[in-house]
């Protein structure tokens, strides 16, 4: 076992891990943060993406330790603490980014980061930022819209009136 | 009395309400199976067969038991009869060769994958460790793997899949519709064809593919109430409920089945898998709650795979075009067993080749074969897209061999929109459709005459690019579906589906539906028809499903059922609120029922202007002080609707490409379409199921393809190379609806699940066929990689079959790894 | 799924690293991003008893102007490289190539010499380290010694790194003025490449005065396509002047077979890619 100390979503927790724990393992089976799901075992889909000292990273690729003095925040964290949702959060649910909802949790967080970096991504950069997250159930179109729509750079989704 | 709302004024039906779901799955307060953990709960971990086929001949446990925290290791011996069998819910002929499937065999292996023992430990990950301890022997025994060779294997004494069936011919299923009376003779067609007319003759494959839902399959037993309660991320809860006490012996009253949050399905989970089947044996076992989550791998492997047929197919027209007949032949790969539906998949493309087309004769069989791999069902679509794809290719083919443009040759053979109801040489009568009025439309959004004039300078300048228009003008038959059709086809349950509706005390409405989501939006779309019918507020409607203690009686979600069987259920069950509730408020206002009119959630006396909110009654029958004599204190209704025909949405799909000639590389550069799918409830919703099925019929015929190696090895066996394309290799979609009312639903509503999926296979792969026509390239199978598109330019033929193994990069190395 | 237990260790230096490294040899494994090795561990292809974490060394990490060349830190992170004005200036093949990387999530924890020392001859960086001619440095028990890139990759997920030997930094001579592409072909993106050309040109004017060329995934190592190189020097920066000299680019390499494309496929798209890779270099694509 070693020893861990990590802030996730604002709140410092510390534990004694085995050393093969993944993050995302931490984070479900430890901390009940069950909102970041595991989808695949090759770090292909995304579906575990969180943030690491700010940066996006796949949750099942790190180990705990490797996460040890670290700072994260996951799908559970983003919204405000009065529950206003974040920005990209607000725009997924705006846009049909989402059916089954399993990989939203990784996309929306991989979309903050892509927005941080580049908050007027064009269409192509919007879909190679997320080229790493996989997603079977709304063909990316509405995600690309969703993403749009947080930065501010086009209007509403498919199908939609208003 | 509660305070009365005013009505809403905008209907609900039609409105583009953003989603009651989505709250909770952008935040991540998620309910799914794999989140729930119990008390003392233990974890699986299964022993899977690395070969296809093969004897069991001996598994050594005891270094596994000896392994920390675990609590049991047990093989199919040890479970014996408890574990119940996994059911083919659809012989399709009576003498259908059915395997029996033990979830777990004590005896034999007949795929690569299948489980043959189970560690039971305190964490997931001491199960795994132990499962790498248990030593299993095995006896290899000759695989059938190749489909063509294994259907002839019993003639030639080849291998097979169960070699005490004797034979690996599953069912021989046959259509004719000069013995059906729906139409001529289709070997005199070919003939008069063969002598005065046109005959295309094609063979084309619909390669394995794997549903790949993105959440991996999970399923948690919890056996230490009265009921077994089981949570699983399945399609079907009901069916499985079924399926367990059926097999096992639990009464079915002792059995709750959950479906929480699922994530994706796609026909990947309508299953009732061993792994459910092993779960529940062991938890009852152990007297123990148990979890069993699988890898992506384990699922790549063992989850049921979709498609997977070749398709011999003649086409007889005259010489001016007119299609004279169609003979189809299949042979279909099952896999080891005969799954749920399993031989009924091909069954179901059955009464679709001959799609919107007139043909005046009409013969289908398909021979169903079994083999020594990863069982297959149904994949979005299931056999609809593999008719499909046969139909509209070979009017593509048609239209070449005749000179002209595709869509004059579509034209020439569909059924005109004053022609509905049609009654087709397949035997189903068509409700409704307007073939001209989508084309004309999707024609238009696409650009089509600009992008032929395009596609005609690029060729004459022969750039290195070459530009392709492919077009697939589609119909299905969904929404399953009659229970007498499917009684008539030897399906062992119906079609029907089953709705409630309760008006609580407070004016809240809950919605009870047997159809189970997973990620279609149910609890949207079925707020906006209840809130409608009741003229309540969309706010106020709770929609119930998924756990067979609430939503006791269903037939969940698939075959784009649940709006146009659930949909009508519910539809039926809200009228019937109002029906108890108009002599109540009778008395309740002092009326006459004569008199009352119901519209905007509330009863009025005709002429004046008292009235009253079915909501106010639902309190009042919660008080139950002052009803009139002799009624129940209860407004709550059901409803069990069973369809009296299949649903018929159709469209026209229109794709362009640019190949690269040099490489072979296919982009897609643009994709328009026309859907019919009759009343529309939410636009947001159906775009996103026809964005996502347009996406995985697109993979179908670019990306994706289960591979197997000689040795019966799924090579294809993780994202690295089973390859489900990203946002960066996909583009965005031109939709648009045309409007032809189902006849056969109140709502006028028709399936838009699968639509996408069954027709944008065959308008990709036209559109690149069309880009290779002057390379004399008349075909490239699917899927269209570059490396087969290169061999098509270069070499003739459809450019090979996919063999070799995975590139190594997650290999054991032994460099040093940073 | 999870890797089997293993024990671990985070040093916070060099020095103990390789003191980590001498104490559990054969049994150990290092980490640096660990972007290709969790994988590796989760499906248990591989079960070290020790995984020692260079995640805690400082000094490993970032990228330093070393005069007549850059100096990476091993440990600096695909993204860190990619962002980094000198690697640009100087470097700009790398730049180019890391663009195509994997995917953002991965380029923010995998690093610039975890990759390289996993030897994966589908791995974009190693076609770039050998066209520029980079230096490996490795820290042994005896000390440092540098490794050119003509000698360090020895064959498929092998190395010339020795088991008690950690890579620290690789040098790459500044290439000044330029021009830079890689031409990466996936079927789809989350892929590694099918093949990829990474290639690097000097212009005099409208004429190409010296190419560089390494070819990914067309051997068990990254290879240079020198008989292109040499072909190329003198010849006009033109579709005609490059295609003769990129036709040359497979020759002599034996690429492999499989899922996604037989040996004479990958052999013909390398020239293409060449061809285009050069031109796009050249600033003509």
């Amino acid at each position: 076992m070693t020893r861990i100390n990590l802030t996730v979503d604002g709140q410092r927790v510390a534990d004694d891990v085995e050393p093969r724990m993944l993050l995302v393992q931490y984070l479900r089976e430890k901390l009940g943060k069950t909102g970041t799901v595991v989808g695949c075992d090759t770090s292909n889909c995304g579906a575990c993406t969180v943030h690491l000292d700010g940066r996006s990273v796949k949750s099942c690729n790190v180990l705990a330790v490797q996460a040890d003095g670290g700072e994260v925040t996951t799908i559970e964290g983003l919204a405000g603490e009065d529950g206003q949702l974040h920005p990209v959060q607000e725009a997924f649910r705006e846009c049909h980014g989402l059916q089954c909802g399993y990989c939203t949790p990784g996309m929306i967080m991989q979309t903050v980061d892509l927005l941080a970096e580049n908050p007027s991504p064009s269409e192509e950069a919007i879909r190679l930022g997320l080229e790493g997250n996989l997603c079977r159930c709304t063909g990316y179109h509405n995600i690309v819209r969703a993403v749009q729509h947080a930065a501010g750079t086009t209007g509403a989704a498919e199908g939609a009136s208003a | 009395m509660t305070a009365t709302q005013e009505p809403t004024a905008r209907a609900e039906i039609g409105r583009d309400r953003r989603r009651k779901e989505d709250q909770r799955l952008i935040t991540g307060r998620t309910r799914w199976t794999d989140n729930i953990t119990l008390p003392g709960m233990l974890h699986l971990a299964m022993v899977r067969s690395p070969f296809p086929h093969a004897r069991i001949t001996g598994i050594e446990t005891e270094a596994a038991k000896q392994s920390p925290n675990v609590v049991a290791v047990l093989t199919g011996a040890d479970l014996g009869e408890a574990q119940g069998a996994c059911i083919n819910a659809w012989p399709v002929v009576p003498d259908q060769v059915t395997p029996a499937h033990v979830p777990m065999p004590s005896d034999r292996v007949a795929f690569a994958g299948e489980t043959v023992a189970v560690v039971v430990a305190r964490s997931a990950a001491e199960a795994r460790d132990a499962a790498e301890l248990v030593e299993v022997d095995y006896e290899e025994l000759p695989a059938a793997l190749e489909l063509k060779e294994s259907a002839e294997a019993h003639a030639n004494g080849g291998a097979l899949a169960h070699p005490d069936l004797g034979t690996n011919v599953s069912a021989v299923w046959r259509f004719d519709s000069a013995e059906a009376g729906t139409g001529g003779d289709v070997e005199a067609a070919i003939a008069e064809a063969r002598e005065n007319g046109i005959v295309i003759e094609r063979e084309y494959r619909q390669q394995r593919l794997i549903p790949a839902f993105m959440e991996p399959r999970s399923t948690v037993v919890d056996p230490t109430g009265e009921q077994i309660t089981v949570w699983s991320a399945t399609q079907v809860p009901h069916i499985l409920r079924f399926a367990m006490a059926a097999t096992t012996g639990v009464p079915e009253s002792k059995i709750r089945v959950i479906a929480p949050d699922v994530g994706g399905g796609f026909g990947g989970k309508l299953q009732q898998t061993p792994e459910e089947m092993i779960t529940f044996a062991v938890a009852r076992r152990l007297g123990k709650p148990v979890k069993y989550t699988e890898t992506r791998s384990e699922s790549l492997l063992a989850a049921h795979h979709g498609r997977d047929q070749w398709q011999r197919l003649t086409l007889a027209a005259t010489k001016d075009g007119h299609v004279t007949g169609l003979k189809v032949d299949l042979l279909a790969d099952l896999g080891a067993y005969v799954a749920i539906v399993g031989g009924g998949v091909p069954v179901l493309g059955a009464f679709m080749f001959n799609a919107i087309y007139k043909f005046p004769a009409y013969q289908f069989q398909t021979t169903n074969v079994l083999t020594n791999k990863t069982w297959t069902d149904a994949y979005r679509g299931a056999g609809r897209p593999e008719a499909t794809f046969a139909i509209e290719r070979l009017m593509d083919e048609l239209a070449a061999e005749l000179g002209k443009d595709p869509l004059e040759v579509r034209e020439m053979n569909w059924i005109k929109h004053e022609e509905f109801p049609f009654t087709t040489v397949a035997g189903l009568e068509y409700d409704s459709g307007n073939y001209e009025a989508a084309t004309a439309r999707a024609k238009e959004m696409f650009g089509y005459d600009a992008l032929r004039a395009e596609q005609a300078e690029r060729r004459s300048r022969g750039d290195k690019v070459q530009l392709g228009i492919g077009v697939s003008t589609f119909t299905e038959m969904c929404g399953l579906a009659p229970s007498r059709v499917l009684g008539s086809l030897n399906y062992g349950a119906g079609g029907w589906e089953h709705a409630e509706v309760r008006m609580l005390a407070t004016g809240k409405v809950e919605v009870v539906t047997g159809a189970s989501a997973h990620g279609q939006g149910h609890e949207t779309a079925f707020s906006q028809i209840v809130a409608d019918r009741l003229g309540v507020p969309f706010e106020d409607i709770e929609v119930l499903h998924g756990d067979t203690q609430i939503s006791h009686k269903g037939l969940d979600t698939y075959g784009s059922r649940s709006l146009v069987v659930g949909g009508e259920a519910l539809v039926r069950a809200a009228d019937k609120v109002i029906e108890k509730a108009r002599p109540i408020a009778a008395h309740l206002l002092e009326a006459s029922v004569d008199d009352l009119e119901f519209s905007a959630g509330r009863f009025a006396v005709k002429g004046t202007d008292q009235g009253m909110a079915i909501t106010e009654i639902a309190t009042a029958v919660f008080a139950a002080h002052n009803l009139p004599d002799g009624l129940e204190p209860s407004i709550d209704s059901e409803a069990t609707f069973d369809p009296v025909n299949f649903n018929y949405p159709h469209g026209t799909h229109l794709c362009a490409v640019e190949v690269d000639t040099e490489t072979g590389q296919v982009r897609l550069r643009s994709y328009a379409c026309c859907d019919d799918i009759g009343n529309v409830i939410n636009p947001l919703i159906v775009a996103g199921q026809v964005h996502g099925g347009l996406v995985q019929g697109i993979a179908q015929a670019l990306w994706e393809e289960a591979v197997y190696d000689d040795n019966g090895t799924l090579v294809t066996g993780s994202f690295v190379d089973y390859l489900l394309p990203t946002a960066a290799d996909t583009i965005s979609f031109d939709l648009d609806h045309t409007t032809s009312p189902a006849t056969t639903n109140s709502l006028g509503t028709k399936g838009v699940g699968e639509a996408g999926t069954i027709a944008s296979t065959p308008a990709v792969v036209n559109a690149v066929v069309d880009a290779l026509r002057p390379y004399g390239v008349h075909d490239v199978a699917m899927p269209c990689t570059p490396e087969r598109v290169w061999r098509a330019i270069n070499s003739g033929g459809s450019g090979g079959e996919t063999t070799e193994a995975a590139a190594p990069h997650f290999d054991e190395s032994e460099g040093a790894a940073q | 799924m999870i890797p089997a237990a293993f024990e671990y260790v985070a040093p916070a230096s060099v020095e103990e690293a390789l003191a980590a490294l001498a104490e559990h040899g054969d049994d150990a494994k290092i980490i640096a991003g660990g972007q290709s090795l969790l994988p590796v561990l989760r499906m248990r292809l591989n079960a070290p008893e020790w995984v020692i974490d260079l995640g805690r060394i400082a000094s490993l990490r970032g990228v330093r102007d070393g005069g007549d060349h850059l100096a990476i830190g091993a440990m600096t992170t695909h993204h860190d490289v990619g962002q980094d004005p000198m690697v640009h200036e100087h470097a700009l093949l790398i730049s180019k190539a890391i663009t195509h990387l994997a995917d953002a999530q991965v380029r923010h924890r995998g690093t610039f010499g975890g990759a390289l020392a996993h030897a994966d001859p589908a791995g974009d960086l190693g076609a770039p380290a050998l066209a520029l001619d980079a230096t490996f440095v490795v820290q042994g028990p005896g000390g440092t010694r540098e490794i050119p890139a003509a000698d360090f990759f020895v064959d498929l997920f092998e190395t010339a790194i020795s088991d008690d030997e950690i890579l620290t930094e690789v040098r790459v001579p500044k290439y000044d003025g330029w021009g830079a592409a890689y031409e990466k072909f996936v079927r789809i993106a989350h892929q590694w490449p099918i093949v990829a050309v990474a290639a690097t040109v000097r212009l005099e004017g409208d004429t190409i005065a010296e190419a560089r060329i390494g070819l990914t995934n067309m051997g068990s190592t990254p290879v240079r396509a020198r008989a292109t190189e040499q072909m190329l020097a003198g010849q006009p920066a033109t579709e005609e002047g490059v295609a003769a000299a990129a036709a040359l680019a497979a020759d002599g390499t034996t690429p492999p077979s499989d899922l996604n494309g037989d040996a004479d496929y990958r052999r013909h798209l390398a020239t293409v890619l060449t061809r285009r890779a050069v031109l796009a270099a050249a600033g003509r694509g």
